[in-house]
């Protein structure tokens, strides 16, 4: 039969018997060595099966020989990692910002450990970064509600904000509208002057006839948490109202609307959840997204005229 | 016209050599015909010699050569250190960002090749490719060890003996002996040559390392000693590229038709009236470790070694005939010689001009481009969340990452400043009094600082170019990264 077949007269070979368009293809014969390379893949595919996991089952696989499990390898990688990783979270549990800061391995592990539980546990509501969102703080600017230092962070990372901890920061600003505590003239009274005791009060230009009114509404009604002159409590949570950061948004509308409502988020406690070289790590991480304060304890309005920020923002 | 006569019998000459790629006996799987290449002597056996020493001794003693670059670094004149992330190369070091220089190399190389291919034909196959240099050396073993081509063959056909059994094992152990050294050698490129060499057999070197030799032990041996011939024509794509690479003047081995034909035998004393030199006693194919017959013409397997032309040549000596019935010659020239036209070799032309210009321009890109090579540079990864901060005060501020990268063998003293942006400041923790950021840089390493960038509340809206420099404070270089400030919008 093969000699029916046609042969290329140069190269001696047959061909296919196909053509197009006066193209021959040249049936070269395969090399019995590659062959063989196709037998022991399937030699070598047996063995595997009997090796290695290869078959399903009705209920599981077939193991293999050599009882491999990639499920327990990244297991056993895991806890490589985490026993390597022990002694740093161990030495961080016990240092400050500046230890930190003065030791360069310490402080490469602080913040990539933190930025890897932030990313893990905190990102979902402030954001990547910190960039924040209505509702949920901005932890990247210089703007803290219950504090901006390491020990403050840390503390509120530990208890949380209206969580179920004991110890937990809590505080709670009536919903002066639904709740019908003030009327709507009044709640637009103070609406103008909250824009005018801030630094909004530029590009809202309030109505100063209304803000004179509110400002007696406020002393009565506000002042106690926020301070007489608005710059606000941090011990009580009460953020300062002399700024143009708005948690809930920074329009008349948004503001008037967070006067009716009073709303207030809830952080949970992270105590239970993260080990103390951990909370370290990630109070370290959002101190240093660039608005930390610095250990000392914060000085009064009063007595820091110099502070960049004393213009519009007594430290709170 | 004296009638030329010649001076021994051909038939003594006579052998059993047969083409491995010959018409007979096709199938639809080809067995492998084993190939006894028989040990010539002449210009180009010597030309391989050299060659063949010569890339063996460059392959083996490289790792081993020092240079001194001071305390702390490799002192290996060629190191390629994958887990420093450094190559080595005597007074050079390159990063990994500098990897272009790999790619000037591999086009020079291409070049290089083009160009041997276009003057010579495929003497890279012939002289240099590691199958060709290693399956040379195991075919020398092989003769060391079992004898020349006759002896070889009746050694295979022979029945089973202890002296047969002997000779076998003991090539079969000097060809792995040689494919462990060669794969032990390929290691010491990656480590610091006689720390690794002491590990290797202490038992002490990474697992890493004995995979590596043994995967270079196991393909030497397997390459150059089983399969030789058959990686060249079953395996290597270079064959079916050189078609494209070889014009009509380029040099290939070649069998003068002209001159050769008819051949056949030729008795002593017998006129070479009427008929060609070629007296068919095929030293020729015995000669060629490929298993061709040159006489069939230019062919894939070919792979331009030229011992069929030493083969040649001993035998024109022998019964007279001037040399060079096998020789190096051009499609053009044969042609010539066909039409009766003179011969003429065209080494200069368009294409190898342009060849040897490009590796000129090429090579003078990469010499500018190390003479003036910074060993400072600075990369700027901006914040992406949040894209900028809006701070209590107004003013707005961005992020971002420098890579500090100092590739010098010493320490350096930088300041870091900014600029693009009127009215913006700095502000890092290594903030001093005059306002600039100053930091070390460890020597040979990347430092990374993050800062911020501070701008006015007035500073209108949108994206503003933003350039950061750094400066040594002792030598003078600077480093520059363009960047961006987002300004944020309208409230």
């Amino acid at each position: 039969m093969a000699d029916k077949r046609e042969r290329d007269h140069i190269s001696g070979t047959e061909t296919t018997g196909h053509e197009w368009d006066g193209v021959k293809e040249l049936d070269t014969p395969l090399p019995r060595w590659w062959l063989y390379i196709f037998y022991a893949t399937i030699v070598i595919s047996i063995v595997y099966w009997v090796l290695m996991p290869a078959w399903p089952l009705a209920n599981g696989f077939t193991r293999g020989m050599l009882n491999w499990s990639d499920r327990a390898n990244v297991a056993a990688d895991v806890q490589f990692l985490r026993d390597a990783r022990a002694p740093l979270f161990r030495r961080l549990a016990d240092a400050s910002v500046s230890d930190i800061a003065a030791d360069p391995d310490l402080q490469q592990f602080a913040r990539a450990a933190g930025a890897s539980v932030f990313g893990d546990n905190c990102r979902t509501c402030h954001g990547a970064g910190g960039a924040g969102a209505p509702g949920f703080p901005v932890l990247a600017d210089d703007v803290w509600i219950w504090g901006g230092t390491m020990a403050d962070i840390e503390q509120t990372l530990r208890v949380g904000i209206r969580a179920s901890h004991p110890e937990t920061r809590m505080s709670a600003m009536p919903a002066f509208g639904r709740d019908g505590l003030l009327s709507a003239r009044e709640i637009g009274d103070v609406t103008e002057y909250v824009v005018s005791i801030s630094s909004a009060r530029q590009r809202l230009e309030p109505n100063m006839a209304a803000a004179a009114r509110g400002a007696v509404v406020y002393a009565a009604q506000c002042g106690i948490c926020h301070g007489p002159s608005g710059a606000g409590d941090r011990t009580q949570g009460a953020p300062s109202l002399n700024d143009d950061i708005w948690l809930y948004g920074g329009s008349r509308e948004e503001i008037r609307t967070q006067i009716e409502l009073g709303r207030g988020g809830v952080m949970p406690s992270w105590e239970a959840r993260l080990d103390a070289g951990t909370l370290r790590a990630l109070a370290y991480y959002v101190h240093d997204l660039g608005g930390g304060e610095p250990d000392a304890p914060p000085p009064t309005p009063e007595a820091s005229p110099t502070s960049p920020t004393a213009a519009t923002s007594p430290t709170r | 016209m004296t009638k030329p006569v010649t001076l021994i019998d051909t038939r003594e000459l006579d052998v059993d050599a047969r083409a491995v790629n010959s018409m007979e006996s096709r199938a639809l799987y080809k067995k492998r015909e084993q190939i006894y290449p028989k040990l010539v002597k002449g210009t180009f056996r010597n030309l391989k010699w050299v060659a063949m020493i010569g890339l063996l001794a460059i392959y083996y003693v490289t790792p081993w050569i020092r240079w001194d670059r001071g305390a702390g670094q490799p002192d290996q004149a060629v190191l390629i250190d994958f887990e420093g992330r450094r190559f080595y190369f005597f007074f050079i070091e390159l990063w990994p960002q500098e990897v272009y220089y790999i790619t000037g190399l591999l086009i020079l190389a291409s070049f290089g090749i083009f160009l041997s291919s276009a003057l010579f034909g495929r003497v890279w196959c012939g002289y240099a490719c590691p199958q060709t240099v290693w399956t040379d050396l195991y075919i020398h073993v092989e003769r060391w060890v079992e004898g020349d081509r006759n002896e070889r063959i009746r050694l295979d056909k022979a029945p089973q003996s202890l002296s047969k059994a002997s000779k076998k094992v003991t090539k079969h152990a000097l060809w792995i002996a040689i494919a462990a050294a060669t794969g032990g050698a390929w290691v010491f490129y990656f480590a610091d040559a006689p720390t690794l060499f002491r590990e290797i057999f202490t038992g002490t070197a990474s697992a890493a390392t004995y995979l590596f030799i043994g995967l270079l032990t196991f393909t030497t041996y397997a390459l150059a000693g089983t399969m030789r011939e058959q990686v060249c024509t079953y395996m290597c794509p270079w064959p079916r590229i050189q078609a494209a690479m070889i014009d009509k003047d380029a040099l290939s081995v070649t069998y003068r038709v002209d001159r050769g034909e008819p051949r056949g035998p030729h008795k002593k004393g017998e006129t070479w009236e009427g008929r060609g030199d070629c007296i068919d006693c095929r030293q020729c194919v015995a000669a060629c470790p490929q298993g061709i017959d040159i006489r069939d013409g230019d062919q894939l397997e070919c792979i331009n070694c030229a011992l069929c032309i030493d083969a040649c040549d001993e035998i024109m000596e022998k019964v007279g005939r001037p040399k060079g019935l096998i020789a190096y010659d051009s499609y053009a020239n044969q042609n010539r010689r066909q039409q009766g036209k003179a011969v003429a070799y065209r080494l200069i032309r368009p294409r190898t001009i342009l060849y040897g210009a490009l590796m000129a321009i090429v090579g003078a890109a990469m010499i500018y481009a190390l003479v003036t090579r910074q060993t400072l540079d600075l990369n700027v990864i901006r914040d992406r969340s949040p894209p900028y901060v809006r701070m209590a005060d107004g003013s707005v501020r961005n992020d971002y990452e420098l890579k500090l990268i100092n590739m010098a063998p010493a320490p350096r003293r930088l300041s870091i400043q900014v600029a693009g942006l009127e009215d913006a400041r700095l502000s890092a923790p290594q903030l001093n009094a005059e306002g600039l950021i100053l930091v070390s840089a460890a020597a040979d390493r990347v430092t990374t600082v993050r800062v911020h960038v501070l701008a006015p509340g007035r500073t209108t809206g949108g994206s503003h170019d933003l350039t950061f420099t750094i400066r040594d404070l002792d030598t003078g270089d600077v480093a520059t990264s363009a960047s961006a400030f987002l300004a944020g919008g309208a409230r």
